[in-house]
């Protein structure tokens, strides 16, 4: 299935992207990319457990299971205001 | 989107201009207030000893304003308010310049200091949106600084 990923803020300049469509194995969990990304990125590990994730504009944890054209966000530390 | 009768009492503004003050307490003004507290963030010249020059927002578009409006409707719901307003502003932000406003209208004053105290510090925590600070000598995203972690721990 395929997955729509959004970068944001230190993120996005770090991957030097904002978004990407990512092919991921079915019943793959926001977790399952989440590592493939670390994978590619080892720097990654350092934000580890600072980084949030949202599905289809909402917050979820790291178990929630990705549906077909999903679009998955990485949310770095939030700093409004 | 916020719905039903919640809808003429909350307004949730993402912007790229500079903020008018005078729209929000326009739209929170209401026949029924005896109060208005307003909260207004601005850019600071200095932070954790660096001289600051300028910010620079981003958001996720369409997440910021829901998160926003989550924010506005448990205000509704906990606190007897008439009306709130909250806008953020993207991009450059200079010294002295706002940077996020919330007003809130209320019976009485009790209830909208405490709204607006709780808007800003939830706004803070879940909206997301981030800013860069330019400083002398360099630039960092607040709250992804290596070795340090964030505020925001919702996961």
């Amino acid at each position: 299935m395929r997955i729509n990923l959004r970068f944001f803020a230190s993120l996005r300049e770090r991957l030097k992207k904002s978004e990407e469509v990512r092919e991921v194995p079915d019943g793959a969990t926001v977790g399952t990319v989440w590592e493939l990304l670390k994978q590619e990125y080892p720097e990654l590990i350092a934000i580890e457990k600072s980084m949030a994730f949202a599905v289809a504009q909402e917050y979820v944890d790291k178990a929630h299971p990705l549906q077909d054209n999903d679009e998955l966000a990485f949310i770095p530390p939030v700093s409004g205001g | 989107m916020v719905m039903g009768a919640e809808q003429n009492s909350i307004l949730c503004k993402i912007t790229q201009s500079q903020i008018d003050m005078q729209e929000l307490s326009d739209f929170v003004a209401d026949p029924a207030a005896g109060a208005m507290a307003t909260f207004v963030g601005m850019t600071r010249n200095t932070n954790e000893g660096r001289q600051v020059t300028r910010l620079e927002y981003e958001c996720y578009p369409g997440m910021a304003e829901k998160e926003m409006e989550k924010i506005a409707t448990e205000v509704l719901q906990r606190w007897p308010v008439k009306k709130i307003a909250m806008i953020h502003r993207l991009g450059r932000v200079d010294i002295g310049e706002a940077s996020v406003a919330i007003a809130v209208s209320s019976g009485h004053r009790h209830a909208a200091f405490e709204a607006c105290h709780y808007a800003i510090n939830q706004l803070k925590e879940t909206v997301p949106i981030w800013k860069k600070e330019l400083y002398e000598g360099g630039e960092l995203w607040i709250g992804s600084q290596t070795g340090t972690v964030g505020s925001f721990q919702k996961v």
